[in-house]
């Protein structure tokens, strides 16, 4: 058994709407978190991120200016002098598979469709700070590993090349989508 | 295996591919816990959210009174980026957090506005009224939510407007294979 010390996590929350903003922070400051930075737009969101350094990003999709998947694509930096790792989890009332695939390839660790929910909020958190998945870097991606299986029949277009990597055995973030409450 | 000092990260080097692992930053904040620890955040967030709740109606008429600005802009000044965007912004909002402000069919409602936006061929040759009927059902649902959402009136409002809605998209798109299959894919909302 195990839990969070919420309090020793700074979190970045980015999300247009007031109201969401508020129930967010409602919700991280009831799990113990002291350290709640909010932006609401991607620019600012992005500016923030470099000064606060914090561990963990809660994003929405539909912004102003920049989105939510532009911004994680700006995190997601492999050679830029900021943190490229930190966990973004993806908040979001886009709620179609192809969205859920759309935020893992711009580099998204978490996704959780709207309605959001204190236990759906928590278990994503528990995941991404006590299951971190190893990144990938391959010529058009750089984000957490998508795989999580161990199918070794896959032979679709982006299979990897010259060795196999430990996998983490995880539900998709699709699955994890679909019973996210 | 090298290391990316910088991040302090392990990096595995492969033919098309690398591995990094970086460093668990946030090892620190796991704390070991034993049985008899009856300490339940999610129980306490969840409290904090029921204690939240009295401002939430106040909360939806202020994403409707947005709504209807956004919509009246469009009225003005045609579907434009900026008033497409700011009507999809605002009924995406509802869509999002109407279930949890406790106005589910108003959730209903902005995310058959959304369909609209999103996949109609042309916005301009959208029925007027289409998008009209939308805007009123969200506003109607919020403002009688005492009297409607509960007889079931509300629910039902909400399920014949998006009936309506992909009748026009299915006719609209029937040349659109793509977004015919995306009205068609089911929702992952929980």
């Amino acid at each position: 058994m195990y839990r969070i010390d919420f309090n020793k996590l700074r979190f970045l929350i980015c999300d247009d709407n007031p109201h969401m903003r508020r129930i967010l922070r409602t919700l991280l400051h009831s799990f113990g978190a002291r350290e709640v930075y909010e932006s609401e737009d991607g620019a600012t969101a992005l500016e923030m991120y470099s000064h606060y350094v914090p561990d963990i990003v809660i994003a929405d999709w539909a912004m102003p200016i920049f989105d939510g998947l532009e911004l994680t694509q700006m995190i997601r930096q492999p050679d830029s002098k900021g943190n490229p790792y930190a966990p973004i989890i993806m908040l979001t009332a886009h709620s179609e598979k192809r969205r859920v695939t759309m935020a893992r390839d711009a580099g998204v660790t978490e996704f959780l469709a709207k309605p959001i929910s204190a236990k759906a909020l928590y278990q994503r958190i528990m995941s991404v700070v006590a299951h971190p998945r190893p990144f990938i870097k391959t010529r058009n991606f750089f984000g957490p590993d998508r795989r999580r299986n161990t199918t070794v029949a896959y032979i679709g277009p982006e299979r990897r090349n010259g060795g196999e990597a430990e996998i983490l055995q995880q539900p998709s973030l699709l699955d994890k989508a679909r019973v996210s409450s | 295996m090298t290391r990316d000092k910088q991040h302090a990260a392990m990096i595995q080097t492969f033919a098309d591919h690398h591995v990094i692992t970086p460093h668990n930053t946030l090892k620190h904040a796991i704390r070991p816990t034993g049985h008899r620890d009856l300490d339940d955040p999610v129980a306490r967030a969840e409290q904090a959210l029921a204690d939240l709740s009295g401002e939430f109606k106040t909360w939806m008429r202020a994403e409707c009174d947005r709504l209807s600005a956004a919509h009246a802009a469009v009225i003005a000044r045609g579907f434009t980026t900026v008033t497409r965007g700011e009507l999809f912004r605002a009924a995406h909002d509802i869509k999002g957090d109407a279930p949890t402000f406790g106005f589910p069919a108003a959730g209903a409602a902005a995310d058959s506005l959304c369909r609209i936006i999103e996949h109609a061929p042309d916005l301009e040759a959208v029925p007027a009224d289409l998008i009209q009927h939308h805007i009123d059902a969200v506003q109607a649902i919020v403002r009688e939510h005492n009297t409607i959402e509960k007889t079931g009136v509300a629910e039902e409002l909400s399920s014949r407007l998006r009936a309506i809605a992909d009748d026009y998209l299915k006719a609209a798109n029937k040349d659109r294979p793509e977004h015919l299959d995306a009205l068609a894919a089911p929702s992952i909302a929980p």
